[in-house]
């Protein structure tokens, strides 16, 4: 299989004005991803599952993360002047990340039998603006588990063909999987409890109140 | 009331003295139907049970029924999630009396790994009574079958008449338990006070 750079030069001459950025990853995996433009993505899917090289028929897994906003502090360093002598100070500087949900996909060839190409597709926010464009279209693996991720997530896949809740019921509200979610209060008791489950018991038994 | 040593004298002679409760006793423990389903991975443990090795009809429970209307024995056997709970209460309602549980496994009688979860029941008991429960993350099915052996051990020593006799037997006791309603953020009531407490406990810290 070619190259991530080649492969987003003939994904930006096949399908224009798409957006491909490629993601770098720092872990020992080191496996860098695509991050497709919501625009574009069905037409970018469209490319990988029909080129004859890539034949990227099989998406084996979806699934989602949440990024809340996050707030860095880095020390930079910075030239300034000092009783009127040039040096290099350290500063602390705060650097804000954008907050948004994301859908990892995981892409095979089943005929070439290379992959896998992690795509990637994220939501312009993670509060009102959370729709990205469905690949069940695509690849029909993907429909049970952008379910899901709507599910657990609160992604809206437009263009799924049967948007649903899979695993919590239709009534529920929340979406489990984000990091601030908060669980329902249905404390009863724990005879050794630690950590969270410890804040949850001082609050439920204060000390010295019977039960 | 005939006397233990006469009884078994005149057992021996080929002479079988009996009484009604005795012989109504034996017929249900030795003829408990279970409920046929299996939510998790101790129903593989539950379906071994049934099969050659470990034999579950040499207690006369191997009649697994598809219906809860011919059922005697619900086998709670894996992890209640909270979109399951409404239903394993509907279909325990549904059995006719005498009916029996056993919570098999540590989902089922606490939640077990998953306890503290979003998803996940702290435990069938907090809906319907639980007659016996098993340990285990699968219990073994000799685990199950001493489950059972315990089940008949309590039925053959229920009296029909006064206090103490079965809830089948007594007008005023429940046999349907409320279903708990999909709330928007977890099932509503989380529990069934009148079955189920915690413990008396006093922080001391």
């Amino acid at each position: 299989m070619e190259t991530l750079e080649q492969l987003k030069t003939r994904i930006v001459a096949a399908a224009p004005g798409a957006q491909v950025e490629i993601i770098p990853n720092g872990s020992p995996a080191n496996q860098p991803s695509l991050l497709l433009d919501r625009d574009h993505a069905r037409a970018v899917a469209q490319f990988l599952r029909d080129d004859s090289a890539l034949a990227f028929d099989y998406a084996s897994n979806a699934t989602g993360v949440d990024w809340p906003e996050k707030i860095i502090k880095e020390k930079i360093k910075v030239k300034k002047t000092v009783d009127g002598v040039e040096k290099e100070v350290e500063e602390m500087c705060e650097r804000k990340t954008p907050a948004y949900l994301e859908a990892v996909y995981h892409l095979y060839s089943m005929r070439l039998k290379h992959g896998p190409l992690i795509v990637r597709l994220r939501t312009e926010n993670r509060t009102d603006r959370v729709s990205l464009p469905s690949l069940t279209p695509v690849w029909r693996s993907c429909e049970f588990q952008e379910r899901e991720i709507f599910d657990l997530y609160g992604i809206v896949f437009e263009g799924h063909p049967d948007l649903r809740r899979i695993l919590m019921w239709p009534e529920f509200t929340d979406f489990p999987m984000r990091k601030d979610y908060v669980e329902a209060d249905d404390y009863e008791y724990e005879p050794t409890p630690h950590d969270d489950i410890l804040a949850k018991a001082k609050k439920h038994f204060p000390a010295g109140a019977p039960v | 009331m005939i006397d233990e040593g006469l009884k078994s004298e005149l057992r021996r002679q080929g002479i079988v003295a009996t009484s009604m409760e005795e012989l109504y006793n034996w017929g249900r423990k030795n003829s408990l139907w279970p409920l046929q389903f299996g939510l998790a991975c101790c129903a593989i443990e539950m379906i071994a049970t049934s099969m050659a090795r470990f034999d579950i009809a040499r207690f006369g429970a191997e009649v697994f029924r598809p219906s809860p209307r011919q059922a005697d024995l619900m086998i709670v056997a894996g992890t209640v999630t909270k979109k399951m709970a409404p239903q394993i209460v509907r279909l325990y309602n549904q059995m006719p009396e005498p009916k029996y549980v056993i919570a098999m496994g540590v989902c089922a009688i606490s939640g077990g790994p998953f306890k503290e979860g979003y998803n996940v029941l702290k435990g069938i008991d907090r809906y319907v009574p639980v007659d016996v429960h098993i340990p285990g993350c699968p219990p073994r099915p000799e685990a199950l079958l001493q489950a059972l052996m315990t089940l008949q051990e309590k039925i053959d020593r229920q009296h029909l008449t006064g206090e103490k006799r079965p809830r089948h037997l007594d007008p005023a006791a429940p046999s349907e338990f409320p279903i708990p309603k999909f709330g928007p953020h977890d099932l509503e009531p989380p529990n069934n006070p009148s079955l189920w407490q915690p413990p008396p406990m006093t922080r001391t810290e």
